[in-house]
């Protein structure tokens, strides 16, 4: 922590205002986290932040749970309550207020018309999330033969994706990476 | 509970018939969203789908796209809209409540507790080393998330939907742009461009 301000305020905001700009869910706004988490605060280094991601997609749940994590590093189990709740809150009470507005006027063309323009937005976030997660994953041939294998079995088969994080962690345990 | 949120006052209007059978208490939603979001490794939409439509009844598979639509189109955790929007639709701002808890509460519980192992073990050589193989295995899943969200684009040869997906893609992944200042722009712009070619192609 490199600000004397109280750590758990610069998480509320930050993700508050996040989650207002995480267009398709919590893996588009990755590069930003990693902006803020290692770029702009040095809460964690680059392998730190690597990690993270890989203990988000071990555990069970929503994806938003990368931000319990980082919420938890930089500030213990506060953080992570804190970090949880801020990202989830704003577009909670949106989506509730949205719903119930759209309730009434179901046939109005926007909806359609916001979610064409809004999806390739999301998809080039997601892809910008894969990118920096993979430059700071693969650092070796090997690994990123890895990530190769296991994006081409998913994509392919509807094989359970655990079994491929699981065969990753042999993997790596094994010392081939 | 405010009777003025029963389901039947929010489904109406567009479907005449099918009042959901099954109305969840709060309680059932709490455990319901539990289940599904512990059983979700790498997403919990399909678990969404299969609880909610398949297993429990509460929604037709219409319902259930329209809402998810909805919720996709918002900012924020897709699923975690869902919740609350599923929720609040059967039991008010309390069933809201109670949906995201079950969603959130026990996977959080497990993040932390993984989280505080890795915090004090993370410097050890064989957890490092697993680690960085689920990493490599994680960036492959995403991926092909993204792969699979691309082919519809590809096969409608939507030559303006790819252009702004490349667009975002470098100045994100390879510029390192802040998320905020992209967004004020693609956003309007996607917008813009969506609106005038549909009307060209309705007019």
């Amino acid at each position: 922590m490199n600000s004397d301000a109280n750590p758990i305020w610069t998480l509320v905001w930050t993700f508050a205002l996040m989650s207002l700009f995480a267009v398709g869910g919590a893996n588009s706004a990755v590069p930003e986290m990693h902006r803020i988490a290692v770029d702009v605060h040095h809460w964690m280094t680059d392998r730190q932040f690597a990690d993270i991601f890989a203990i988000s997609q071990l555990s069970p749940g929503p994806n938003v749970l990368i931000v319990t994590l980082i919420g938890y590093s930089v500030a213990g189990v506060a953080g992570a309550l804190t970090a949880t709740v801020a990202m989830c809150g704003p577009t909670a009470i949106l989506a509730y207020y949205v719903s119930r507005l759209l309730a009434r006027s179901s046939h109005s063309p926007w909806p359609a018309i916001i979610q064409a323009a809004l999806v390739p937005l999301s998809i080039g976030l997601m892809g910008a999330s894969g990118l920096i997660l993979a430059l700071t994953s693969d650092r070796s041939w090997v690994a990123g033969l890895i990530t190769v294998a296991a994006a081409v079995l998913a994509f392919a088969t509807r094989l359970n994706p655990l079994w491929m994080l699981v065969a990753g962690g042999v993997l790596g345990f094994a010392g081939v990476i | 509970m405010p009777p003025d949120s029963s389901p039947a006052a929010v489904a109406a209007p567009d479907i005449p018939a099918p009042i959901p059978p099954n109305q969840p208490g709060l309680l059932e939603l709490f455990v319901a969203f539990a289940k599904m979001s512990l059983a979700g490794f790498g997403g919990v939409l399909v678990w969404a789908r299969r609880g909610i439509v398949d297993q429990h009844r509460w929604m037709t598979a219409e319902e259930f796209n329209e809402t998810f639509a909805l919720c996709h189109f918002l900012p924020g955790p897709n699923i975690v809209n869902l919740s609350v929007v599923f929720g609040s639709r059967f039991r008010g701002i309390a069933g809201g409540f109670a949906a995201f808890a079950g969603l959130v509460g026990p996977p959080m519980v497990i993040a932390t507790a993984l989280a505080a192992v890795y915090a004090r073990y993370g410097e050890i050589d064989a957890l490092r080393r697993i680690l960085a193989g689920v990493a490599c295995a994680a960036v492959g899943l995403l991926l092909a998330v993204v792969f699979k969200m691309m082919m519809p684009l590809i096969k409608k040869r939507d030559a303006v939907g790819i252009v702004i997906l490349i667009a975002v893609f470098i100045a994100i992944g390879l510029f390192r742009l802040p998320l905020p200042a992209v967004l004020l722009v693609g956003i309007p712009l996607s917008l813009a461009i969506t609106y005038f070619m549909r009307r060209r192609v309705n007019g």
